[in-house]
């Protein structure tokens, strides 16, 4: 059962034909190239595939590509301002809170969608907020600090 | 998750608008049909390859089903309601703080964003952290179906792991929590191995309402991952009723709950020790209801 589904992503209105049990990542990287959508365990523990549904954060692994008919997605590729990066992708660049890189899309979602709920959050909050993101090289402090140092210079303190 | 050389043949999505449609579309499928609520189980299950659905019926899109009401009778959440929609209803988180922590406590922010607490009940695991706290609440459970609506104790849901008393076409549309009682108060506390992100090897909730001189009238223990499914303690709760949560009342509430125990033995946690923690949870989330319900 192929289907035709029309969406937003990343303020684009789009189309994509999927068939009804494909998942809402492999549609994002196979119909429509947006491979900053990484798939990690494709059951929902790593976050590697976050993104932004209607405004919520979830693991597009999770979702069918059926379901998002009619609604709004974000994924990192919209997350720059053109060529200018979010403070957040500048943040990690600056920290290194990456080094294979194939979480770093998914915690970028997270990591900005924390950020617009909570601006000045604790560093336990942070951790707390970015459980569902896992990353087995950087040990997660540096990425703590990019997080935190990102949410300095987006309240206008630096 | 999609299976190209085997069965790329016709897996039917089907996302009703209607409560009418949508019972038709479970009655009338051939196969196996799955109700997808949030998916955070169903589709996990599918891409594990342990599920082959031949029909999938979204009910996220039937309007009556994704809100969080407050009726007559009490708080009603609908079975498309996103777990985090719970923890933002201030008005619901102050009227049952234990449900809404225990439904907080379901996986990572990613994961809240689509589970629901009529998925976590349907999925039937034992140690599902909502189930206990509904238990203790007294929910009900409102079944819709061929036949029309029947509404049962949330208790009779789960029949084993992974199993269920739902009839073939039939689904929970909703979960009713009965009116909150005034000098009452609920609490839910779970142990994992670790803080975040883990399933409970032992969980326990305790419902209590108490009189104007703050003696317990009425009190439910429940406590889950202890058993195949979760367990409503008649003999704990009884064991606190009449009393002000002194230490003997609430010594003899956790040996009822010790006895209730048949947990699985496994390198998480042994019988030994899921079955003494399940007192300790019990009496901690005793005392936690009483301090809400404004016992002093």
């Amino acid at each position: 059962m192929s289907l035709l589904i029309e969406t937003t992503v990343n303020g684009d209105q789009r189309e994509f034909v999927c068939e009804a049990d494909e998942t809402l990542m492999d549609a994002l990287r196979n119909r429509m190239s947006l491979t900053g959508v990484k798939e990690g365990c494709g059951t929902g523990d790593c976050g590697a595939c976050s993104i932004l549904l209607d405004g919520e954060l979830v693991c597009s692994c999770l979702v069918l590509g059926a379901e998002a008919a009619g609604r709004t997605i974000e994924t990192v590729e919209g997350i720059s301002d053109g060529d200018e990066l979010h403070p957040l992708q500048q943040k990690f660049l600056e920290h290194a809170a990456l080094q294979c890189g194939i979480c770093t899309p998914g915690f970028l979602v997270a990591a900005k969608a924390l950020l617009e709920r909570n601006p000045n959050p604790t560093e336990e909050e942070i951790r707390y907020g970015l459980a569902g993101n896992l990353c087995r090289c950087t040990g997660y402090d540096k990425i703590v600090r990019a997080v935190q140092a990102a949410a300095v210079e987006m309240n206008g303190e630096s | 998750m999609r299976r190209y050389d085997t069965r790329d043949i016709a897996v039917q999505y089907l996302a009703p608008q209607t409560m009418t449609e949508a019972v038709q579309a479970l009655a009338e499928s051939k196969g196996r049909v799955h109700v997808l609520a949030g998916g955070s189980d169903l589709l996990a299950r599918m891409k594990g390859g342990y599920l082959e659905p031949d029909v999938i019926v979204d009910i996220k899109r039937i309007k009556s089903m994704s809100v969080i009401k407050k009726r007559a009778e009490g708080f009603s959440i609908g079975a498309g309601v996103p777990c985090i929609h719970m923890g933002r209803h201030s008005a619901l988180k102050k009227a049952w703080p234990g449900v809404v922590e225990a439904a907080g406590l379901i996986g990572s922010d990613q994961i809240q964003g689509r589970c629901t607490i009529v998925g976590n009940l349907c999925n039937a695991s034992p140690a599902a952290d909502s189930v206990p706290a509904l238990f203790a609440a007294g929910a009900m459970a409102v079944i819709q179906g061929p036949k029309g609506e029947r509404i049962i104790n949330i208790e009779n849901v789960v029949k084993g792991p992974g199993k269920t008393s739902l009839k073939k076409g039939e689904m929970v549309e909703r979960i009713q929590l009965p009116v909150k009682q005034a000098r009452s108060g609920d609490a839910y506390l779970r142990l994992t191995p670790r803080t975040e992100m883990d399933i409970a090897i032992v969980s326990a909730s305790v419902n209590l309402t108490l009189d104007r001189a703050g003696t317990v009238t009425e009190a439910r223990v429940a406590l889950g991952a202890v058993a195949p499914v979760a367990l409503l303690v008649a003999k704990a709760g009884k064991a606190l009723i009449g009393t002000q949560l002194d230490d003997e009342a609430l010594e003899t509430m956790a040996a009822a709950c010790r006895d209730a125990c048949d947990p699985i033995d496994d390198k998480r946690g042994t019988i030994d020790y899921r079955t003494r923690v399940a007192g300790v949870l019990a009496t901690r989330a005793a005392k936690l209801a009483w301090q809400r319900a404004g016992g002093k």
